[in-house]
């Protein structure tokens, strides 16, 4: 059984939404950049800088980050996850950075996503833009924008489709099946 | 998209086309690394890697120590003329040894064909053969797969030509392998002395005259002629030979314009390049050398993941295979 959450619709208006609220919070646009988490959140850096072009009227540069090298359970798989290269076209150093993620569950993906960002500099300041926070946190991160905050289990699954990658975008959550 | 499940990496004649494809798109991603201003990533944090080269070797042991380097690895270093080989020990048991230090991945250079497989069978962690006798070079193989993709944007349907000592060329024999199965036509040339034919029979067109063959040819991977073939009257001279098969400006005038010249390395100047050939604009020489880095960064990624930390964590004694 699977139940909507966001439909296309809904995901517009929280990235408008998010947006918003990281103009209001920021001194001004000229550092602003956006870096997308690979595969989903990539996309979502892509709609979210258009947004943020369209509000502020100046290029938002975006980048794409690939966290598999920095994963902590690399030693631990049956085999090597693939790799995708990170293509970040800017020098990070003294930029506000915002990190865009699709779902926001354990935090893992995030820890690798910062180390993996101060390896290529030194941000002025790292934000984190999540579509989807789904709770249980097994580090201590915490979001600065969220779409939507989603209470659920520990076995659900939340599913965040989009047009780029799935064909259609929405979210949905569903059991998993035992 | 296909797994990589091989403890070993041993040559390309064992590969399918599909993990040639992966190996090959796992080091563009890796390529990137090498660009950023820290050039290292945790993805090997906590491995080690031993680098056991019991022959000499400048590019490839420096090329792989640079990859385990960027991977965050720590790495064991070995020589032939000061290690205990040179003492008289098995090439197996001092795998063993360094096996029993906890090494995750061995990277090995031997002047025996067929040494890493025999090495890879005796022990647990993964074996990479950085160039064994006259069998097999993967890596520089591999290399060379991506330097012609990366040049040409494709491997399929071209025309390679692999040009000089491919009796003696491990690099030769990794090269025509993946060459084959990716589908490119590959062409072995050189004296007749130096030139296989059974190698007909696995799908190579043989030719002994550099100017036949040229003109067809997108690729031209030109091989070094070790000094001591003349002393074996493989070849009359080398100046014989620069003059058959040594590629210099005016062979260069009848072949297309956009061939791309390679070479392993190093190189004989005026022996199978001229200088203005290997300096020369359709030189890709050193490009391969910078591409170098990303593919063992692949490889040794990939060997590494399909043998899991705790495998070196139980030493079991393998049985089956006699010391």
């Amino acid at each position: 059984m699977k139940t909507p959450i966001l439909d296309s619709e809904g995901i517009r208006k929280s990235i408008v939404r998010i947006a918003h609220e990281i103009i209001e919070r920021g001194r001004g646009p000229e550092q602003l950049c956006v870096i997308g988490i690979r595969t989903r959140g990539d996309f979502l850096a892509r709609r979210l800088a258009q947004a943020l072009r369209e509000m502020t009227g100046r290029d938002v540069p975006v980048g794409v980050l690939d966290i598999t090298l920095y994963r902590d359970d690399l030693g631990r798989m049956e085999a090597s996850p693939a790799v995708h290269a990170t293509e970040i076209p800017f020098d990070v150093t003294g930029r506000r950075l915002i990190v865009v993620d699709d779902v926001l569950f354990t935090g893992r993906t995030v820890r690798a996503a910062m180390d993996a960002l101060t390896d290529l500099g030194r941000p002025e300041s790292v934000e984190l833009a999540v579509l989807v926070d789904r709770g249980h946190r097994e580090l201590p991160i915490k979001p600065d924008y969220v779409g939507k905050n989603l209470p659920t289990s520990k076995e659900d699954q939340v599913q965040v489709h989009l047009v780029e990658t799935d064909g259609l975008d929405e979210v949905v959550i569903g059991e998993r099946v035992a | 998209m296909t797994r990589w499940t091989r403890k070993d990496l041993l040559g390309l004649e064992d590969l399918t086309r599909e993990e040639l494809e992966l190996l090959l798109e796992q080091a563009e991603a890796f390529k990137e690394v090498s660009l950023r201003p820290i050039k290292k990533v945790p993805a090997l944090r906590g491995r080690t890697v031993a680098l056991c080269f019991l022959e000499p070797s400048t590019r490839t042991r420096a090329s792989f120590e640079l990859a385990a380097k960027r991977l965050s690895a720590d790495i064991l270093s070995f020589q032939g003329s000061s290690s205990s080989i040179a003492k008289g020990e098995s090439v197996l048991d001092t795998a063993r040894n360094i096996e029993a230090m906890r090494v995750d991945v061995l990277v090995l250079r031997h002047s025996t064909s067929g040494a890493a497989a025999q090495v890879a069978r005796g022990v647990r962690c993964s074996v990479v053969n950085a160039g064994d006798g006259s069998h097999e070079h993967p890596t520089q193989g591999l290399v060379d797969l991506y330097t012609i993709r990366e040049k040409k944007g494709r491997i399929e349907g071209l025309n390679v030509l692999i040009v000089g000592d491919i009796l003696h060329s491990r690099v030769a024999r990794s090269d025509f392998w993946g060459l084959t199965k990716l589908g490119a036509k590959v062409t072995l040339c050189g004296p007749p002395t130096l030139v296989p034919p059974a190698m007909e029979l696995l799908g190579a067109r043989i030719s002994y005259r550099l100017e036949e063959v040229l003109p067809q040819a997108d690729v031209v991977i030109t091989l070094r002629l070790q000094l001591e073939r003349q002393q074996e009257k493989y070849i009359p001279s080398f100046r014989e030979y620069a003059r058959a098969y040594g590629l210099d400006r005016a062979k260069l005038e009848k072949a297309k314009p956009d061939l791309i010249v390679m070479h392993p390395g190093p190189v004989n100047r005026g022996v199978e390049l001229s200088p203005e050939v290997a300096d020369g604009p359709q030189s890709v020489i050193l490009d391969q050398v910078t591409n170098g880095i990303a593919v063992r960064m692949a490889a040794l990624y990939l060997v590494a993941g399909a043998h899991p930390r705790h495998a070196s964590e139980v030493p079991e004694p393998n049985p089956e295979v006699a010391g």
